[in-house]
Parts: structure tokens; sequence; C-alpha cells
């Protein structure tokens, strides 16, 4: 029992690679696989870092693992589609050191731009995927991953969700095996993707998964229990807890191996069971695959493609009513909103008054889009306020983006906005992008980056002059300001969308969580002196409120005194004062 | 059985902390503990809600509807907001605050009066107004120690080992103001 703790999805991910023997791991944080790297990290046996963008990361790895020791790379799902051109690539060569990529799937959208389905692209690049189903088996299952990989020549991928990631259950800790460095051999035919080998890897590939897929029956990650033989689920992951939950006395068929599927498992399962139900999550990737060998099956034409599942989904589909007792109260949503004191809100405020339309990004800027600033009018991608807006233009031409401009946040930026802002030096744009430079990754909860100055070891190292890195592409107007100095920003911003020149607007403000910073001053509001007129509210800060009589009062403990509220008030109805 | 505890509240309201305090303690009583929280976007002032779960042996890290035995609530409308969850005969403990969401800010919607009240005449309510007492204590962050002290009888295990768990959960400096702030929401429950 010494040995047994509890611990997050992320946190056995991380505690897995290293029992693996893992030495190298590569990453870009992103919501639900952020902490993978931030736990692992904590080990000093294995070199971890943070890159620019997943490709970047998926290649470090795929670099070491040819070298010869185990690696790893972590993303979330959209993060795979960054890293999916050297992903397919990967399948073809194999691997040397086994390698996983951990990519972390968001059905429900906790804090993501869409809920696709890492399974398809595994599909599509013939790479397997493993799902664990709690922690101790996230931490069992990277374990597993790297013999896989290595045994098979392949990448693998183990695919978690939103709730495994972020849920504790018990783990049992092991100690670290130090696996011994494979001899690299110079083998062009496996690792020179030129079309003369990759014509023979392809028929490796093949071959690899029709294995797979036969080995797999025996696997010791796929379960097969059989209880009751009139219903029984196929199922896997974070999926196969609701389908005990709800029907403890069910057969069920667990996938712990979800690409490729044993067909062999599924045949004896059907053969067993009355009638089955594929339960998984997002799209129904187990279940066209069963379907495909004529099995009869019943899925999601009773499940969802849509959001997290739970037990009394379950429940309504097979006893027609759910545990619920109480009706739901009607109450006023509150979704997420900019901190109280965050340097976006100054941007957006001034942007907001500007009437100017913003090609948006992903970040906590995004935030941006909703009201009382609504300024944001797109968000797509990584990276893709810059190229956006460029579009715009060239489409449309100079006039129709005087009153736009693109935001992005400095880590987004260097993700993959660099690209897009050479592309409009390149091709002779003339739009304003600004640069919202809070000195950190801030959505994920605070990572640092190449502009940052240190590592994710917490390491000093060379920090990017982003100012310096837009002059260097070929950018002529690159102004810094304080994003707090709101006359400053009206004016530089009101001249750079009016210029036929492509200006780059970089407000530099640190994140006002970002740790070591000191908040001495409060804003207080002067009843006597306030109006009511509501100017104040405009800008969407959290610790203002109006109170019953029409004043409105700054509560102490949520202002950080940023003073923006200041700036809108004609009354002078508001002071900063130091607390 | 498996017990149900839902924690919700205001993202930055320190919800977490709680939940892993819970846990924690239930861990230390030898149960089988499940733990769910929210990362990300939702943490930015958003509505969030983490779930706690131990018991002989856990499935699913989720409480949902209708299976809640205790709802800590940080905050009013937060607490009228899931209070569907609850068991039939389950407990809502509310932390008597305010905070108005943006849709209310901007006037879009109307925060509901009197939701205690309200939530009373279905559930078995039990309200305290934590800031108070952390103020007085000198220290507005140990809120939830506060309302953890003050949901710990509904949720069982004795006092000592729930202070031991404070003790190795919290900052080193805030140890003590924690285990005063904990006791004091304890003691207000008879």
């Amino acid at each position: 029992m010494a040995n047994k703790t509890i611990m997050l999805g992320n946190e056995a991910i991380a505690r897995g690679a290293y029992e693996a023997g893992v030495k190298l791991s590569s990453a870009y944080p992103g919501t639900p696989s952020t902490e993978i790297s931030e736990y692992l990290a904590k080990y000093d046996e294995v070199y971890t870092e943070w890159a620019p963008n997943e490709k970047v990361a998926a290649e470090v790895a795929i670099g070491a693992s040819i070298s010869g020791v185990r690696s790893l790379a972590c993303m979330k799902h959209v993060g795979l589609n960054v890293a999916a051109d050297p992903l397919y690539t990967f399948s073809y060569t194999g691997v040397n050191g086994g390698s996983l990529f951990v990519v972390a799937d968001d059905p429900g959208l906790a804090s993501s731009q869409n809920e696709q389905d890492t399974r398809m692209i595994a599909r599509a690049a013939h790479v397997p995927v493993l799902e664990p189903s709690d922690s101790q088996e996230a931490k069992d299952f990277v374990k597993y991953g790297y013999e896989l990989s290595e045994k098979y020549d392949t990448p693998v991928i183990l695919r978690t969700t939103t709730k495994l990631a972020h849920s504790q259950s018990a783990v049992e800790l092991c100690d670290r095996v130090e696996v011994e460095d494979k001899t690299y051999e110079r083998q062009v035919q496996k690792y020179v993707m030129m079309p003369a080998s990759a014509i023979g890897r392809h028929l490796v590939v093949e071959d690899r998964e029709n294995r797979m897929a036969l080995d797999s029956a025996s696997f010791p990650v796929n379960k097969l229990e059989i209880n009751d033989r009139k219903i029984g689920f196929i199922t896997c992951g974070i999926a196969y807890q609701y389908v005990k939950e709800a029907c403890p006395n069910a057969s069920v068929l667990k996938f712990g191996l979800v690409n490729p599927i044993s067909k062999k498992l599924v045949e004896e399962f059907v053969n067993q069971v009355e009638t089955v139900y594929v339960f998984e999550e997002l799209e129904p990737v187990i279940e066209e695959q069963v379907r495909a060998w004529g099995f009869e099956v019943k899925g999601k034409e009773c499940f969802t493609r849509q959001g997290e599942y739970s037990a009394n989904l379950l429940r309504r589909v097979i006893y027609g009513k759910d545990e619920a007792v109480f009706e739901k109260q009607e109450a006023p949503n509150r979704p997420p909103i900019l901190c109280p004191g965050c340097p976006h809100r100054s941007v957006f405020s001034v942007l907001n008054k500007l009437k100017i339309h913003a090609s948006g990004d992903i970040g906590c800027y995004t935030l941006g889009a909703v009201a009382p600033l609504g300024v944001i009018d797109t968000t797509i991608c990584m990276g893709a306020s810059i190229s956006a807006l460029h579009g715009m233009e060239k489409a449309r031409g100079k006039e129709y983006v005087k009153n736009w401009v693109a935001v992005i946040g400095d880590s987004t930026f260097l993700h993959t906005g660099i690209n897009s802002l050479i592309n409009m030096v390149y091709n002779k744009a003339s739009g304003t992008v600004m640069i919202l430079d809070n000195r950190t990754t801030g959505m994920t909860g605070h990572q640092d980056h190449a502009a940052t100055g240190k590592t994710l070891k917490g390491e000093e190292t060379n920090a990017i002059d982003l100012a310096e890195l837009c002059h260097a592409v070929g950018v002529k107007n690159v102004i810094e300001v304080n994003a707090f100095d709101v006359e400053k920003l009206t004016a530089v911003v009101k001249e750079s969308v009016n210029s036929d020149e492509l200006t780059v607007i970089i407000t530099k403000s640190p994140c006002v969580l970002l740790k070591g910073q000191k908040f001495p001053n409060k804003c207080v509001a002067d009843p006597e002196k306030c109006k009511k007129c509501g100017m104040c509210l405009k800008i969407g800060c959290p610790a203002i409120t109006k109170q019953a009589d029409g004043t409105i009062k700054i509560d102490e403990t949520m202002c950080n005194g940023c003073g923006l509220c200041k700036n809108y008030c004609k009354f002078n109805a508001i002071e900063t004062v130091v607390r | 059985m498996t017990k149900n505890i839902m924690i919700v509240g205001v993202g930055g309201q320190g919800t977490l902390l709680t939940s892993r305090i819970i846990g924690k303690t239930a861990l230390e009583m030898g149960l089988d503990v499940k733990i769910s929280e929210v990362h990300g976007m939702a943490q930015r002032g958003g509505s969030v809600v983490t779930f706690v779960r131990f018991g002989e042996k856990v499935s699913e890290p989720v409480v949902e509807e209708g299976q809640a035995d205790v709802i800590i609530a940080f905050e009013r409308l937060e607490a009228m907001r899931y209070s569907h969850f609850l068991k039939k005969d389950g407990v809502l403990v509310v932390n008597d605050c305010r905070i108005d969401p943006m849709t209310v800010v901007i006037g879009a919607k109307q925060y509901p009066e009197n939701i205690i009240e309200e939530l009373s005449k279905k559930h078995t309510v039990y309200a305290i107004d934590g800031q108070k007492i952390a103020l007085e204590l000198g220290n507005s962050k140990v809120l939830n120690s506060v309302v953890l002290g003050f949901s710990a009888k509904h949720i069982g295990f004795d006092k000592e080992t729930w202070l031991s768990v404070v003790e190795s959960t919290v900052p080193q400096k805030t140890i003590e103001i924690n285990k005063k702030a904990f006791t004091e929401g304890y003691d207000t429950i008879k």
C-alpha cells in the first residue's frame, strides 16, 4: 500500500513515461494535455521541453527515437493536426527507440475549438491507439505502448479525453527501468522517405497493422467480461466506467487497443451476447469497423456523437429513465471571462471604442468575442488570425481591412503566427497585426515559451525579442506599447489601420495571474460622484457591479488596481488608491 | 456505498483545492477515491464544478444528476445551477455570497432573488457567510477552509483526520490560519 497514491490522469501518464525509461519528451501546451509535461519535468532522468508547436515536438520525439532512445510527444487533439505531417510518415519509417504520442481529445469542448476524434487520424495514418479508462491504466498503457512500439516497429498513440486527463484515481507506483539505448544503424530504406523507399515501407505498414489486429486478441489491454448474456457493450476509455456504473451486470468487451481492433474478440463477444451496443464517445470508429465485418450492433442511433457521455445517458437509453430527482433550475449563464486586471481587456476596450473588427486566435483573448467587449469576429485555429486578415485584404482590397486588425498572443504567435506574418511581408500586405504579449502561455495555465527566457525545467535561456523578430522578417513598422496606456494605444491603432504599410503593434503587459507580481493598488468608486451612466460596466470587468441604487461598486478582493475603469469614467468617480 | 460530493463555484474560488483535500481525506481512510477536476478555459471566472466520489470501489469519476449526497457551493447562483444534482435527501451547503456573472453585469439577465430561501423549500440547505469569517481571521483566502469545515460533518470522517489533511495540503506558511478557519467552520454546525 505504501506505493499507492492518487494521481491525475496526466500525472499518471508522466509517471508511466518515467517508469518506462523514457529519456526525452517534447510538447506544446494544450488543454487537456498540458500537465503531462509539467509533471514529467520534475523527473531529472527525463529531458523535457516546450516546443514552439506540436509539429516541432513530434519531430523532436522522432529524432530521439531514430537515435535509439524511448521518446514522447504530448499534444491536444487539434495539436495532432499540426503534427499530422510528421506522424503520417513516422508511421512508414517506424521507430528505433520506442515512441509514443499522447493525444488528448476534448469531447464536450471544455477548452477547444472543435470535437475531433483522434482515432480517425490514427486510422488514416495506420498508427495503433491505446485508450485507458482510469489513472492506473493510463500509467500501465504508457508502459505497454513502448513495448508495442518496439515490438511492432511503429509509433503508438495514447489517446486520452478530458475526463481521464483531469480525473484523479488510485495508482500503484513502480520503479523506473532504465532501457538501454538501441544501436543506431544507417538504413536509407527505412528512414529516408523518398518514393523508392516509401513504396516498400507502405507494404510494411499494411502488414504491421494486419499482424497487430490478429495478435491483439491476446493483448492484456483488451478485456472480455461475459456476465448477463442478454445485454452487452463494446466500449473503450472513460465510457467503460459509465457502463460499469449504469449496467454493472452487463457483459463488456473493453478495447484497450482501439485501433486496430480485434475481429476475433468481437466475434466471440457478439456470439455470446444477445443485444450488443457500441458505446464510444465522439465518432463511431469501433462501430463502423464492427458493422463492416457484418456484425449486428446498436450504436450511434442510440448515442450521440456530441459531448461527453455519462451513466445517466446510458440509463435513459437502456432503462428509459435516469436517476435525476429534481428539475434543473433556470440560472443565468456564467461563461468564462477575462480576469480583473487582464491586459487583454484594455486592448479590446480600445478596439471596441474604435469600432474595429478583430481577426482572432486561440488563447484567453478569444474571450474578446463575447459581450460587452465583442470585438473578435473570427477564431479558427492557432495562427489563423494573421493569415485570415491577409486573405481578407487580398480578396477585398486595402480599404476593406482599415477597420480590421489581427490579434494573437505571444505564445500563439511563435507557434504558427510567425509563418503568417512572413506571408504578409512577402506578399506586400498593409494590415495591422497586434501581438498581445503577456509573457506567457496563459489559457493553459502559464507555461513558458521561446520568448519568456525560461525553459520547461525552469532554466534561464535566450528570450526571443518579438519586435526584433518582426523586424527581421521585414516588418518596417513595429510599435511596442503598454497595454494599459489607453491613450497611446488608441492613437497607435488609429494610425496603423489607416496606413498603407504593414504594422505590428506589440502590447506589452504581463498576465495578471503570473506569479511574483505585486498589486499595490486598488480602484475605489465614489457613490457621491457616480452618475450611474454605466460606462465603466462596458469594459466587462468582473470586479465591477451595479448596485440596487444604480451606482457601481468595485469588489476590493477581486480588483487588481489596473485602473482601466478610471479611463472610462467621465465624472472622476473612480480613484486608484494604495491598498 | 459510494459517497458523492460536488464542489461548485466560480473559477478562481479555489474549488479545486477543496476537492483535493476531501479526496485525500477519504484516501487516508483507506477508501477508493476518484476526483474529477476542471482545467483550462472555464477556470477563467466561469462556472466550475468538481466531483469527489469515494467508497469501496468507484467506477466513474463524476457525480451525475440525482446522485449528489452533498453539494458544497461557494456561491449562491452556482448552488442554484447545480441543485438538481442532489439526491432526494442530499444536503446543500452554501457559502452565502453573490458574484454577478457577466450576463448580469451587462444587464442581459437578472440575478435571482432569495435563492437560499427558494432552495430550502426543496432541499436541506446549510448556509454560511464564509467570507466574513475568513476576513475576521485576517485572510480572505482561507474561505475554502471555512466552507470545508462547515461541510465536513455532512461528508463524514473525524475532525482530527480532516485537520491533518489540511495541514499536509495547504502551503506551509498558511497551515495555522487554515486549521483555524476549518475549525471555525466546523464548530458553526452543532
